[in-house]
């Protein structure tokens, strides 16, 4: 039990990258890319959990009343949601530039950059 | 490579990276353990300047270079969004047609419009006291915007929404950020240093100094920056179009 | 005057929020000059705390200065290395953006100033990653230059290739930042910090390196070694830089490139280097094992091709092999020959893009064989391509000599053949291309064959084909290559290179480095060496063409998202294979 969360953060970076390597299309390929990012959140969030921990903010708790989760990962995974959500947008926005440009988004299709 | 071939690559890495961070998993510490010496010292931080949320003293005071890292990640990209998807030469604009919208989903849409924006604003504005801030407000109150588009039309979204006027935000708002920073070093202090203003009084509005302001720009910037994003997504789909022929 | 630092990255930052605000209603020529003026003073900037980094600077940014130790902010380093790299890149930009002064075709329209302020955008990201003393930071940082450097590559939409190479690009390098932040997981969830030294600090007080120290030493030098484009996590480059519009070449090859071995040597020298880190022996064999696998491919790649931008992008790979070798074998001589290298090689790079930029647009072509002999007219370009192919092979007294005669001593034995040979093989490659296509020499080439991308047919950046090369196109590589050679004829300048690179905290004696008479000779064979195989590549081009080994290597290059992934997985494997003997040893 105390590693489970973090063979789950595992799990899902290798499922991504499978996604990554065998996708047929573009678009799904930078969505498995999100996958993979999503990987990252479980496993800072489960590095930061605190056993009966309850969330970093004092506005209804007194300080000292409860543990808390540690704040700084969270932090940390709100900056690595707004990189990937920002990341993601440009991928597609380069993904609709390539369906218009080579009429496909399937990548066994792209034969312009090789050799 | 054929598939096969790059399936054989992909299984060979695979393996060898998934025996390498289960065994790391393995020696990381315990789910759930007591020991978070930076967390501790960030909550002691956060008290010390009278920041009710600890994360939002994290980002936009302990860490606030990151978010201002971040933030440049976010204006970036949109300024990147807008030259990748600029009209090209072979395309022209087409006015869309209005259509037709369902009733109950127009009435739905209309009624929830400012409810939902009054939220976005809500969660910016209280981003140093509750869960929520900048980013997660700004996403809001961006959104509630576009559901003129899903309660309406296009049409009527583009005249709540010049997209000029968003475009600039975005920059001052970001350009506000590091204002706020630069205070700092002229202040003879340091760059981003929350040094400037009272800490005020412990869960109220006007707590945690420099916090609330720099927090406030985050929202601007963020809520901009979507507008423009989401603009720039719908106008592909809805306005630009091929030149026939070509 | 360490109050500062940040303002590195926050200088061109601003000036990019104002452009992308007053852009609309700029004209191009203010809003271009502004770019250059806020790019100039960085630079300046930049410059002035490097003269002041001895000792080094720290900053804790927001005024978090440690209490008993230990501090809750972001610290940023200030030292010879990382504020000679923020030069660097000011220096490039700011040759990138003059080069481009009226360059595009046309700004996106009402954007006028968007690719300025992308430009500035992608000098705040490099410097910051440059001066970064906080893990997490770095990664923010690296992602900033990146992102900023997909939508450069991507610049011309209207251009197949264009937007096909930047989303590669994209893929790859996110999916290696995804793995450094994993790395970054591990390491705080080991010592719970994020500064750099804390860290190292961290796992010295824990003891033994484990897998977990492992996972993350394999986990974050992945990100660094994509961007680093070493072998087989390069797969990206050739693509990018090949598509890029030409001066994002230059600053892609020149100087983002090389901070990939820079954080690997930033990010070794204060985490693992500790008895708690990754042992001595396993980061040189690592890193001189790949270095030498990535310099001999990009080295066999790069002769093989006849897209110009490509065959200069594989050249880049097969430097940088040169660079992590030199850096892998963990002496002060290794690191002041790589420090001099890197510099030298930014101007060489930089200028041979800059002229084959010229090329294509004047004719609308980058292809080796469709130009040949159409360069005639344009005797300066040539001259200087000619002369920077030769800087490439470390001919004295460029500053890519001294840099490789330094690494060669640091390497020593049969590295020193691999230096050579590398250097001499890119060079001629290089040197093959300016005597046939500005000298018409050698028979006009047959149409080529199947498994390879040509440059022909390519649009031009600017607006329609060049008449007259605009002045600033032709005084930029020849200030580059002026550059390039001020490196290795400064009296003294290696010195107070190294003397930098010891005082960054890494403890050792600074060593006195200057030309020696085995290095010239041995630049002198590397510029000899290409030249023979420039001629006989011309005059005899059946004796050097595309031998069939070559092949399966070239098939690997194949422009399939899938492919680059899978390969990096297992350069992640072999990374973690390399290292592991130390790990497991006690």
């Amino acid at each position: 039990m105390h590693v489970f969360p973090y063979l789950v953060a595992v799990w899902i970076f290798l499922t991504g990258c499978y996604g990554l390597a065998t996708s047929r299309n573009l678009i799904h390929a930078v969505g498995c890319l999100a996958v993979v990012q999503s990987s990252t959140y479980v496993l800072l969030l489960a590095v930061g959990y605190r056993d009966g921990g309850t969330a970093p903010v004092f506005s209804d708790l007194k300080p000292g009343a409860r543990p808390l989760v540690d704040p700084v990962v969270q932090a940390l995974a709100l900056t690595d949601v707004v990189v990937g959500a920002t990341v993601t947008a440009l991928l597609l926005a380069l993904v609709l530039q390539i369906a218009k440009r080579h009429g496909t988004v399937d990548p066994d299709e792209l034969t312009e950059l090789r050799g | 490579m054929s598939r096969f071939f790059r399936l054989r690559v992909l299984a060979f890495g695979g393996a060898g990276l998934a025996a390498l961070l289960v065994a790391a998993c393995f020696d990381l510490p315990g789910f759930g353990g007591g020991s978070h010496p930076y967390g501790d010292r960030a909550v002691r931080a956060s008290l010390a300047r009278r920041t009710a949320n600890v994360i939002s003293s994290v980002n936009f005071d302990q860490r606030a270079y990151d978010t201002l890292g971040e933030m440049s990640i976010l204006f970036a990209a949109v300024l990147g969004c807008v030259v990748l998807l600029r009209q090209n030469r072979d395309e022209h604009r087409d006015r869309p047609e209005p259509t037709e919208v369902a009733l109950p989903v127009r009435r739905y849409a209309l009624l929830v419009l400012p409810v939902a924006l009054v939220t976005g604003l809500y969660v910016i504005a209280h981003g140093q006291l509750s869960p929520g801030g900048g980013f997660q407000g700004g996403v809001v109150a961006a959104t509630a915007l576009h559901l003129l588009y899903l309660g309406a039309d296009y049409g009527a979204l583009e005249r709540v929404r010049p997209i000029g006027v968003f475009e600039v935000t975005d920059s001052l708002a970001a350009c506000s950020y590091l204002v706020l920073g630069l205070a700092g070093v002229l202040a003879g202090t340091a760059f981003l240093a929350n040094t400037l203003l009272p800490y005020g009084t412990f869960n109220t509005l006007s707590s945690g100094g420099t916090v609330p302001l720099l927090n406030a720009a985050i929202g601007m910037e963020v809520a901009s920056a979507v507008v423009v994003l989401l603009a720039r997504f719908l106008d592909q789909a809805v306005e630009i179009e091929e030149e026939k022929g070509s | 005057m360490h109050h500062l630092l940040p303002l590195l990255a926050a200088g061109p930052l601003l000036g990019a929020t104002l452009l992308v605000a007053a852009g609309r209603r700029l004209p191009r020529v203010v809003a271009e000059s502004f770019a250059c003026a806020v790019c100039a003073a960085t630079g300046v900037l930049a410059l002035v705390l490097l003269l002041n980094s001895s000792p080094p600077l720290t900053e804790w940014v927001g005024g978090w200065r440690p209490v008993h130790g230990e501090s809750v902010g972001i610290v940023v380093i200030g030292d010879g290395p990382s504020l000679g790299m923020a030069v660097l890149v000011s220096l490039l930009t700011l040759a990138a953006l003059v080069y481009s002064w009226h360059y595009f075709e046309e700004p996106p329209r009402g954007h006028a100033g968007s690719y300025p302020a992308l430009m500035l955008a992608f000098q705040a990201g490099m410097c910051g990653f440059a001066i970064a003393g906080d893990l997490f930071n770095m990664f923010v940082f690296f992602e900033l230059m990146s992102v900023v450097a997909y939508a450069l590559t991507g610049f011309r939409i209207d251009e197949a290739k264009a937007v096909q190479g930047a989303l590669t690009f994209g893929v790859v390098n996110s999916l290696g930042a995804y793995a450094m932040l994993t790395g970054i997981g591990l390491l705080y969830a080991r010592t719970g910090e994020l500064a750099m030294s804390r860290i190292g600090r961290g796992l010295d007080a824990y003891g033994r390196p484990d897998a977990l120290v492992l996972a993350a030493f394999v986990l974050v030098l992945t990100a660094l070694l994509v961007k680093a484009a070493a072998v087989p996590f390069h797969l990206w480059l050739p693509d990018a830089h090949a598509v890029a519009p030409t001066p994002v070449c230059m600053l892609l090859s020149g100087v983002m490139v090389e901070l990939g071995a820079y954080g690997v040597w930033r990010v070794y020298g204060t985490i693992f280097a500790g008895p708690g880190g990754i042992p001595a022996a396993d980061l040189e064999r690592a890193l001189v094992a790949l270095g030498v696998l990535t310099a001999v491919v990009g080295a066999v790649m790069c002769w093989h091709q006849r897209h110009i931008k490509r065959l200069l992008a594989n050249s880049t790979i097969a430097h940088t092999g040169l660079f992590l070798a030199a850096l892998g074998v963990l002496t002060p001589e290794g690191d002041d020959g790589a420090a001099l290298y890197i510099l030298g090689h930014a101007g060489v790079k930089a200028a041979l893009f800059a002229c084959t930029g010229i090329l294509l647009d004047r004719y609308g072509n980058v292809d080796e064989r469709a130009l040949h002999g159409r360069g005639r007219d344009l005797r300066t370009v040539g001259v200087l391509f000619a002369i920077g192919g030769l800087a490439l092979a470390g001919l004295p007294p460029f500053g890519t000599g001294i840099g490789k005669a330094v690494s060669e001593e640091a390497v020593g034995g049969p590295l020193t053949v691999l230096f050579v040979l590398a250097s001499a093989v890119t060079s001629g490659a290089v040197l093959r291309v300016a005597a046939r296509v500005f000298l018409g020499l050698g028979a006009p080439p047959p149409k080529g064959a199947a498994y390879e991308t040509t440059g022909a047919d390519e649009e031009p950046e600017t607006s329609g084909r060049l008449d007259r090369i605009p002045g600033t196109m032709i005084f930029v590589p020849a200030v580059l290559l002026a550059g390039a050679l001020a490196v290795g004829v400064a009296p003294g300048f290696p010195t107070v290179v190294s003397r930098a690179v010891a005082a960054a905290g890494t403890g050792r004696t600074p060593v006195d480095v200057h030309w020696t008479s085995t290095g010239v000779l041995l630049g002198c064979l590397s510029s000899l060496l290409a030249v023979g195989l420039a001629a006989v590549a011309v005059v005899r081009p059946g004796l050097l063409t595309a031998p069939s080994w070559a092949l399966p290597l070239r098939r690997l290059q194949s422009g399939h998202v899938g492919d680059y992934v899978a390969w990096l997985l297992v350069g992640a494997t072999v990374l973690g294979a390399l290292a592991l003997p130390g790990v497991l040893g006690g």
